[in-house]
């Protein structure tokens, strides 16, 4: 299988550093900045747990392609 | 000395806008040290190590920012309390005002971008698995700037996106280019037809700068992360970007760089190269240079530029020793001999630049030299201090150092440039280098300095300025890290000058 991003422009979803962000968008990449908290209040064993229940995508997407 | 201490509760903030403002607030009078961290529990551990761990700091959680600050004083400790305060509610504010709605989650993000296709991820590594994880389910691309990613977690995450046919680059990855777009720490490079697979972000750096000042350019750069080519993780991000960058049509030419990998991860490197039906250039740095069916290997990361450039161009690569001789000649030749015998110091930003350094000085002078390679962002200089990169003090720090060593006779240098990097980093480092030889000159002795710059005209800092900056402070700038190491040896022994000018002459 082969990542077609190589073939369409990027377009980034950014964890993390903001400056990251600010540096793709003066690239003229869409990017949106998630204002990232450390899950379940900080509490690493509620947070593991919180990710197994709640990691199911919203939208059922089967291949990289659908999404276009 | 007194040791403050403050947490700021449900204060989470990103660790750059952190190190800025401790940049900032160490330099206020009657201030010797502040570290602002989030209380994860590996900030915890540094905390500890460094002898900063308090009752109060050890209260704190992740979303808790504990405040530490060493001053003279309690006046002087409450008022950089207070400045961090106010930088905090100002740093807010301004992201606020920005009257850009930031969704709290990677599902209400892709609310926003519904057709988002990369997640760039730099949280605390504790943090990355789950959230990459999550990206991957959702069909995304990941570009893993994090380091501390535990190494279970890194194959976990590759093997999920290959099977997916998804990219994870990194870990621990500084760089990658995708369509011509820098991501992370990156130059501004022109698009063009030579595909990168990288495990190093400064090795890609390098090659990107190299190939733009050939005119050339990337058509895609893959980070693969610095544990891509260990045993454990067996190659798998690097041999699946090569098979990528094969398919892709707007890739005519392969350049793969590394450290060496490990020996059965370089044999299943070779036999997928073989099996590539594009040509590829390799340089693993160390290895020696050889050609093997439709690969060129070769020693150093601007020779893979090099070599990438001219296959294109269909002209036959002539490996000199040096990129511009005329260049090394018009600053070994006015040093004379007051260097020789004396110890080259490399202080270096980037870390593969450090390793290839270290590599050629020993190729040069043999294994028991005198001369010292220093990474100055490994751990052990950025213990809650910026990479050198971002804030140059640390290197400043070094560079004084060194003018008080009498052993020293020539500094060594990088400077990259890019986004991300700071925004005017050879002044100061011009300004290091001057007040050095100003001391070195009052014991009676001469101290020189070699460069090589990692940057291109598009850059934001401008790298005809960097340069100019520079050589005004009487620093030689070269056009390779392989020139700038070559010349430091020639300086400090003569005999190569010899052996080196004349080839080239």
């Amino acid at each position: 299988m082969q990542p077609t991003v190589l073939q369409d422009p990027p377009r980034v979803i950014n964890l993390g550093l903001a400056s990251f962000a600010a540096d793709l968008r003066a690239q003229g990449v869409a990017v949106v900045d998630v204002d990232w908290r450390p899950p379940a209040g900080g509490n690493p064993r509620l947070a593991a747990l919180l990710a197994q229940l709640e990691d199911e995508p919203e939208t059922p997407q089967t291949t990289e392609g659908s999404r276009k | 000395m007194k040791l403050y201490t403050e947490v700021l509760a449900s204060c989470y903030q990103d660790s750059v806008i952190l190190m800025r403002i401790s940049g900032q607030v160490r330099q206020h009078p009657g201030v010797r040290e502040v570290a602002l961290f989030m209380g994860t529990p590996a900030n915890q551990a540094l905390l500890q190590q460094a002898g900063l761990a308090t009752d109060a700091a050890r209260g704190a959680g992740p979303n808790d920012l504990i405040v530490t600050v060493q001053a003279e004083g309690d006046e002087q400790a409450v008022a950089a309390v207070a400045a961090i305060r106010e930088m905090l509610q100002a740093t807010r504010k301004a992201v606020e005002s920005a009257a850009e709605f930031r969704p709290r989650t990677l599902d209400s993000a892709l609310r926003q971008l519904p057709d988002a296709n990369l997640v760039s991820i730099s949280l605390p590594g504790a943090y990355v698995r789950a959230e990459a994880m999550s990206a991957l389910r959702r069909n995304l691309n990941l570009f893993i700037f994090s380091d501390n990613v535990p190494l279970e977690d890194e194959i976990a995450l590759k093997q999920e996106a290959i099977a997916r046919g998804l990219f994870c680059m990194g870990p621990d990855q500084g760089t990658a280019y995708l369509g011509g777009v820098g991501i992370g720490f990156a130059n501004l490079v022109g698009r063009g037809r030579i595909g990168c697979v990288s495990a190093s972000g400064t090795g890609l750096q390098t090659v990107a700068c190299r190939l733009d000042a050939l005119g050339e350019g990337i058509s895609h750069g893959i980070g693969v992360g610095g544990r891509d080519l260990s045993q454990a993780v067996g190659g798998a991000m690097t041999l699946f970007a090569l098979d990528a960058l094969a398919a892709d049509p707007g890739t005519e030419a392969i350049v793969l760089v590394s450290k060496p990998p490990h020996p059965s991860v370089l044999a299943r490197i070779e036999a997928k190269l073989d099996a590539l039906r594009k040509p590829a250039i390799v340089c693993c740095i160390g290895t020696p240079s050889r050609v093997t069916g439709r690969t060129v290997w070769v020693e150093t990361l601007a020779q893979a530029a090099d070599a990438a450039a001219a296959l294109l161009a269909g002209r036959p690569l002539v490996p000199g020793v040096l990129s511009d001789a005329g260049a090394v000649r018009a600053v070994v030749a006015p040093a004379g001999g007051a260097a020789a015998d004396r110890a080259i110091l490399g202080l270096y930003t980037g870390g593969t630049l450090a390793y290839e350094a270290g590599h050629l000085l020993r190729s040069a002078c043999g294994a028991d030299h005198p001369h010292r390679i220093l990474d100055l962002g490994d751990d052990e200089y950025t213990v809650g201090r910026p990479h050198p990169m971002i804030d140059p003090a640390v290197r400043t720090d070094k560079i004084l150092e060194a003018a008080r060593d009498p052993r020293v006779g020539v500094l060594l240098v990088d400077l990259v440039l890019g986004q991300g990097a700071h925004e005017n980093p050879a002044e100061p480092l011009a300004d290091a280098v001057r007040q050095a030889r100003e001391i070195a000159s009052r014991q009676g002795r001469r101290l020189a300095c070699v460069a090589s710059i990692v940057g291109t005209a598009r850059d934001p800092q401008d790298l005809a300025a960097q340069r100019a900056t520079l050589q005004a402070a009487g620093i030689g700038v070269l056009a390779t890290n392989p020139d700038a190491v070559r010349c430091a040896a020639m300086l400090v022994r003569p005999t190569l000058r010899r052996q080196w000018l004349t080839e080239e002459a």
